[in-house]
């Protein structure tokens, strides 16, 4: 034990071999350069946006189980603006809808799964010192930052937050108030995550250690690399159409605004000649890949936990690849079957269709081999492998409800409703957001040193794992009986609903639930800091090159070069001393 | 800590990191433009009628062959300090951004214009585009002239420390530099010839 605390001690306090000069507070924990460090910042605050989001629809959750009651405890926290007497008012109701997808989406899952884990885990697997550019790894934080507390501040100006919903859909988005800020947090985030994609490309090609080939990368790196790329080449449109946006409320142009248009029985001011259909393409452009943004780095998560607790090298690894960039590929060409219902055309609608549903095979393919890993092993049941077991039919549920998404017909039928909705939330929450919690419990140790506690870990697990079913299961009825989304008082006054309402109140009392079951885990992730189980490099017995440096690593990762000899997942190689041979370990002669 | 191939290429990709970063910069770029191309595009097909002879063929003529001759510049600049040349090298850096800067004080003189007969973004679809694409082009000319400002000034004492590594930095903004002249070239014909 003692050693591991003085490796670690060395590592942190500038390294043995080129200088030995003691960085102030500001530049070790603030403004740090170090991958690590700025991983562990990406990570909490993605952790405390995801909570904040999950909060707004909790708050959301209430008014649709109970129309127009005031909500307990906290209704009077939003003033008289937002809710008299602790009543939502609808204008309130959008603002939470719209902040909470646009506060999950771009402020909580994907700087956890990439700006986090990427930023920490990635360079560590790949053998890296650290980043390439670590000027420009601090800087993708704080514009993050920025735009997340832009974000936040929208809430408190006159008018309040943007309320056209995540997809902010003209002309509503160009009329309605808050959108300005919306647009110019946008800005900064996606600004953040173009310098992020650059660098995290880079190091992958530049920086992998000797012996590193690309073939004998872990999983987590190649979804980390197609991910960096899909972020790279699909948000830039999105900056596009957030600065027309932004022109048309700011410099009083109409990209979006078509001619003629009538807004409360007036007749806008505008010039006109305007699309509203080409915000909704060039936004789709960018969101559809960002589908895969969300679900490819857990995905990568999933494959490392798996292959760890199983004990046993991934099923089909050149199939995980190369479905994952082709997965990739097909990313770019399927975004318009979010607009089936615009009116685009057979023609278009049969092209996207195709196309959407060639892409199902490859996540197929993943989810298949995946599943196909765990076929005669004798799993070990660890939390962080709970989430992964969880993940499989989580991801399974949400990826197969999504093809009458994807076929026009169908679509017609379940579009706007709470189908959708159900569907998403299946791929995005009890999918990637579960992966998360697998990656945080799988790679605490690595971070800090000490282990999790397993029993509040499986608490977490099995109450939000009850809970999400219960809150996104009843969300199928809902939506099959033609329930939309967006309902303030969730749609009420529709005959066709009357049997439907009742499972807003589980939803409620579910979501209230999966609220509560977040409590071990705060505990558990601040009090392991503390009294969690001290832990040596390798406490998982794993095979990948961040295992070998010291928990935690110091500035600089490694003690020594690390080389790799092997593929990534060499678990119970016949003949080998152990059931794990890491890459990190020489050939013996 | 050392980061490796911050000036040397990596053997099997051929690459330092700061080359194959600008490179996926501008691939990011590329997708930025042309999706105001595709707007461009899209709102054109959409239109009733498109107006015709609304900008000065002539100054726009002007300040493509200023962007074309800054980009000679550029690269002359590169060669000198690829010949160890520092004072060359730095003297061609700015007139680069002299170039650059003629660039700019003509297109003020043109938007002045515009603004002065009431024709701003808000006046029609066309100015709408014309004023987001140039502006946005404009923006990226005065993030170049900014970072030629600093490896003219402040930044060109890494010529003594390390000189590879500072003319890598002028080829990188040069790439960058070729880029933006690159999308004047599409901008011109699109918007004053078309």
């Amino acid at each position: 034990m003692d050693t591991v605390t003085h490796t670690a001690h060395a590592g942190t306090h500038g390294d043995v071999e080129h200088h030995h000069e003691e960085l102030g507070f500001w530049r070790k924990y603030v403004f740090s350069l170090d991958h690590k460090v700025i991983g562990i910042q990406y990570a909490i605050t993605g952790l405390l946006f995801l909570l904040f989001g999950f909060t707004l629809m909790m708050v959301m959750r209430f008014q649709l189980a109970y129309p127009g009651h005031p909500i307990p405890f906290i209704g009077g926290l939003f003033g008289p603006a937002n809710a008299p007497n602790g009543v939502l008012l609808p204008e309130f109701y959008n603002q939470l809808g719209a902040m909470h997808g646009t506060i999950m989406v771009f402020l909580g899952v994907v700087p956890l799964a990439v700006g986090g884990f990427g930023n920490f885990v990635m360079p560590l697997q790949i053998g890296a010192p650290d980043m390439a550019f670590p000027k420009l790894n601090m800087m993708s934080y704080w514009v993050y930052f920025c735009g997340g507390v832009t974000m936040l501040a929208s809430f408190f100006q006159t008018g309040g937050a943007a309320q056209s919903g995540w997809t902010s859909y003209p002309p509503l988005a160009d009329i309605a108030p808050g959108q300005t800020m919306w647009l110019v947090g946008m800005i900064f985030l996606i600004t953040s995550s173009l310098l992020g994609s650059v660098n995290f490309i880079v190091t992958i090609v530049q920086l992998r250690a000797k012996g590193l080939s690309y073939m004998r990368l872990p999983f987590f790196v190649w979804a980390q690399l197609v991910t960096s790329f899909l972020l790279l080449l699909a948000f830039p449109p999105l900056e596009a159409a957030g600065v027309l946006q932004l022109m048309d409320r700011v410099a009083g142009t109409s990209f979006f605004l078509p001619s003629g248009l009538v807004v409360s029985g007036k007749p806008l001011t505008v010039a006109g000649g305007g699309n509203p259909l080409l915000w909704q393409h060039l936004f789709w452009f960018l969101a559809h890949p960002e589908v895969y943004v969300l679900i490819l780095p857990a995905m990568g998560i999933i494959s490392e936990i798996i292959a760890n607790n199983t004990r046993k090298p991934l099923w089909g690894y050149k199939a995980l690849v190369y479905a994952a960039v082709f997965l990739g590929f097909m990313s770019f060409i399927v975004w318009a079957h979010h607009m089936f219902m615009t009116g685009m055309g057979t023609t278009i609608s049969a092209f996207f269709q195709t196309t959407t549903m060639i892409i199902s095979i490859p996540s197929v393919i993943i989810l298949t081999a995946l599943l196909l890993s765990l076929w005669g092993a004798s799993i070990r049941f660890t939390t962080p492998m709970l989430f992964a077991l969880a993940f499989l039919p989580m991801f399974g549920i949400g990826g197969l409800t999504g093809l009458p998404l994807g076929l026009a017909p169908s679509d017609i039928h379940l579009h706007d409703t709470y189908y959708v909705i159900g569907h998403f939330h299946y791929v995005v929450a009890p999918g990637t957001i579960f992966a998360l919690f697998g990656g945080v419990y799988y790679w605490y140790p690595k971070a800090t040193g000490r282990m999790m506690s397993e029993t509040l870990g499986r608490i977490h697990f099995w109450f939000s794992f009850v809970a999400i079913n219960f809150i996104f299961m009843p969300m199928f009825i809902q939506g099959l009986g033609g329930m939309n989304r967006r309902m303030y008082d969730g749609g009420m006054q529709y005959a066709h609903n009357a049997g439907l309402l009742k499972w807003n109140i589980v939803i409620g009392i579910a979501a209230w639930t999966l609220g509560l079951a977040q409590i071990p885990f705060i505990i558990n992730f601040f009090g392991s800091l503390k009294w969690g189980k001290l832990v040596d490099k390798n406490p998982w017995d794993a095979t990948t090159l961040e295992w070998s440096a010291p928990s935690p690593p110091g500035h600089g990762n490694f003690l020594t070069e690390p080389i790799a000899y092997r593929g990534p997942y060499e678990y119970s190689v016949p003949g080998a001393a152990s059931d794990f041979t890491p890459q990190f370990e020489p050939e013996r002669a | 800590m050392e980061i490796p191939y911050t000036v040397e290429p990596r053997p099997d990709s051929g690459l330092a990191n700061g080359k194959l970063g600008v490179w996926l910069f501008l691939a990011s770029e590329v997708m930025l433009f042309g999706a105001l191309f595709s707007t461009y595009i899209l709102l054109r097909v959409g239109a009733i009628e498109w107006p015709h002879g609304e900008l000065s063929v002539a100054l726009g003529g002007i300040n493509t062959v200023i962007l074309i001759a800054s980009s000679v510049t550029m690269v002359i600049a590169w060669a000198q300090l690829k010949m160890h040349n520092f004072s060359r090298g730095r003297l061609f850096l700015i007139i680069t951004m002299v170039l650059a800067t003629i660039f700019l004080v003509n297109k003020y003189f043109e938007y002045a214009e515009h603004f002065s007969k009431g024709e701003g973004p808000w006046h029609s679809t066309f100015f709408a585009i014309y004023f987001t694409l140039t502006g946005l082009h404009g923006l990226h000319i005065i993030g170049g002239i900014v970072v030629m400002a600093y490896l003219a000034g402040p930044g060109a004492g890494l010529w003594k420390r390390n000189p590879d590594q500072f003319t890598n930095r002028v080829e990188y903004t040069g790439l960058y530099w070729h880029f933006v002249d690159l999308v004047w070239i599409f901008l011109f014909p699109v918007l004053y010839l078309l």
